[in-house]
């Protein structure tokens, strides 16, 4: 990891002032306690963010996020349902691979027939949610259906932070290191930075999109369970518009919408910025007319910084030109 | 085929009356929205009851095999054929089960909706579950009930749109008289959004440290709320209550955030239907401001457009939860 790049820095100051801020309207938001309470309830936005990143960065989007996150839970709960006693490292691999294949759906037809992502997924994110009213007859599976392993393992505590915040920052960390320490991760700047030089380098432009489909999915499968277990309900709703959000923190953090630019520290800057809002706003008392403004505002502010950065400085490919600017 | 399938399996279910039963016997059809649905199974049980309580009654119960009005129109027409007394349907559409319905009139049968509507000139009557100031009148007496001191309850809505949540709260305002000592101190908007309405739970207790009740009159922001308190280990000490089903509330009365709840009872609504039903085929006046015995619920009056409520919302609780979440 290279140092934090000013535009982190500025995105962590904002942070840090937000919640000196929500602190003299709520005391208690500052709390330790509080602050891992944030981080774990932002915990699937920052999974999510992070699929969405390495997705955006190759030029694409994936809007059927929140759409996978739902069926994927849906099969998760569905199968607790009916196989209580199969223990919890096979029911995230199936969300995993549940969620894999599905984002591999999307990335096929990215790849093999070329169409534009945002149809792609705009398309798969209605068959997906229609697919769960398939699975579930539109029925709620309800919290007493689930096990108590099911539901209680996002919530077990280990040094005074859940399980759920845990897998969040470990995936902060593979991703962190897949981008920076791979050739598949510098092959996802690559293609989002210049498809056509990278064509010449000999990558794949087509395969590394399909890739940055499938880790998004394999990220929002994984999220589903997460999910699922967390609010102890599943149906055909469930994360309705979330994907909105997702998009919005990797804006936010600097993830440029024209491919090739941003970073997995600055994703997580961006999705803890919109955690902490979205937790202060129920606490500091703003009238809920004004929350929406509120939320809107800060994405307009982050873009409007971002595009002004992406003037000044162009595409960035290789870390050591980079560095030397 | 199926219906006279169903006909067979209803004539058996009533084998008692099978015996005795006479051309008198008045027969009553129960077209629900779909075979199959918890909901409505209850809502026949309930007919059944009423037809054992006033006897020399036969129920029909059917409907189609899925949600469709082409589905129930067929049904009708057959139960037209077999020149029944009385139909009372819970629609999958306003308007398009009219001109059948009307066809039934004018044979002399009584037509009645319930549940679900149809349009004032397909039928008699209807009967809803409920009625706005009930509703709004429960929310706050299912919070009060458990705090006789008095004390602080929050409201989680749906958005700060929906107009049957905004019309039950501003009900609920109304009467807040008749509760001394209970202090409404915020009302926050989850917007049917499991996430967002576990956050504003969460922010709620936060924000209020005294808080003793969460009223959420909407079925996504119930279930959060309760999943809310039992994560953040408040059970006992704050109540979520409001509207919710006793399917999904099943873990939650469980787990003792919610000590109770409320939603229409399917049985009684079905009861009340056959009631009416059997009342105005029976030439009571369904006229607006007539009042018409639903016997065991007592009596509900029509207003201007021949609609009646039938009764508060049913509280469910640990007592009955296990009997109800089977059902819808």
């Amino acid at each position: 990891m290279s140092a934090l790049k000013s535009r982190d820095t500025l995105l962590f100051g904002a942070i840090l002032l937000l919640l000196a801020l929500i602190s003299t309207r709520f005391p208690g938001f500052a709390a330790p306690s509080n602050l891992a309470s944030v981080l774990t309830d932002t915990s699937p936005l920052i999974v999510l963010a992070l699929g969405q990143m390495v997705v955006i960065l190759t030029r694409c989007i994936d809007l059927s996020v929140a759409a996978n996150l739902a069926l994927t839970g849906m099969v998760c709960a569905m199968l607790n349902v009916a196989m209580p006693d199969l223990p919890m490292p096979v029911v995230i691999l199936v969300a995993l691979v549940c969620g894999a294949c599905l984002g591999a759906v999307n990335g096929l037809l990215v790849w093999k027939l070329d169409i534009p992502p945002i149809v792609v997924t705009l398309g798969t994110m209605t068959i997906f949610r229609g697919i769960i009213f398939l699975l579930s007859d539109g029925q709620w599976i309800n919290a007493h259906e689930m096990s108590p392993a099911f539901t209680g393992l996002p919530r077990t505590v280990i040094l005074g932070l859940p399980i759920l915040g845990w897998i969040a920052l470990l995936m902060v960390a593979v991703m962190a290191v897949v981008m920076s320490r791979t050739p598949l991760g510098r092959a996802f700047y690559a293609v989002g930075g210049n498809p056509r030089a990278a064509v010449y380098t000999g990558l794949d432009v087509g395969r590394t999109q399909f890739l940055a489909f499938v880790i998004s999915g394999t990220l929002a499968g994984l999220t589903g369970y997460l999910w699922i277990a967390r609010y102890a309900v599943a149906y055909v709703d469930i994360a309705g518009g979330f994907e909105l959000d997702v998009v919005a923190a990797c804006v936010i953090g600097g993830i440029s919408i024209a491919g090739g630019v941003g970073t997995v520290v600055g994703t997580l800057l961006g999705a803890l910025f919109l955690g902490v809002v979205k937790n202060a706003l129920p606490v500091v008392d703003i009238s809920p007319f004004w929350q929406l403004a509120i939320s809107g505002a800060a994405i307009i502010i982050a873009v409007t910084l971002n595009a002004r950065a992406g003037r000044a400085k162009g595409r960035v490919i290789l870390k050591s030109a980079e560095v030397t600017r | 085929m199926k219906l006279t399938k169903l006909l067979a399996t209803v004539a058996a279910a009533t084998g008692l009356f099978a015996g005795s039963a006479s051309a008198e016997d008045m027969r009553i059809a129960l077209v629900v929205k779909a075979l199959g649905i918890g909901f409505f199974e209850a809502a026949a049980k309930g007919a059944e009851e009423a037809a054992d309580e006033l006897g020399g009654v036969e129920i029909i119960y059917t409907g189609p095999t899925d949600t469709t009005a082409e589905g129930q129109i067929e049904v009708i027409n057959s139960l037209i054929a077999q020149n029944v007394d009385a139909i009372a349907v819970s629609s999958n559409d306003t308007d398009a089960l009219v001109p059948t319905l009307k066809k039934a009139m004018q044979r002399g049968i009584t037509v009645v909706s319930w549940d679900s509507g149809v349009a004032e000139e397909g039928r008699m009557a209807h009967l809803n579950p409920s009625s706005n100031p009930l509703i709004g009148n429960m929310i706050i007496k299912l919070a009060a009930d458990h705090l006789p001191d008095g004390g602080d309850v929050a409201v989680l809505s749906a958005t700060t749109t929906s107009t049957n949540q905004n019309t039950w709260i501003e009900e609920m305002n109304k009467v807040m008289g008749d509760y001394p000592g209970i202090n409404v101190v915020a009302t926050v908007y989850g917007d049917d959004l499991a996430d967002k309405s576990y956050r504003e739970a969460q922010g709620l207790m936060q924000s209020y440290p005294d808080l003793d009740a969460i009223i959420a009159p909407t079925s996504v922001g119930i279930v959060a709320a309760a999943q809310a308190v039992a994560d953040a280990g408040k059970v006992g000490e704050v109540n979520v209550t409001g509207l919710g089903l006793p399917s999904e509330m099943a873990g939650a009365i469980q787990s003792g955030a919610s000590k109770s709840f409320a939603i229409w009872n399917p049985i009684d609504l079905g009861y009340s239907a056959t009631m009416m039903a059997y009342q105005i085929a029976k030439g009571a006046e369904a006229a607006p401001g007539a009042e018409i015995s639903i016997g065991r619920m007592g009596t509900i009056t029509l207003d201007d457009t021949n609609s009646a409520a039938m009764a508060d919302p049913f509280v469910y609780d640990s007592s009955n939860i296990d009997e109800f979440k089977s059902i819808f």
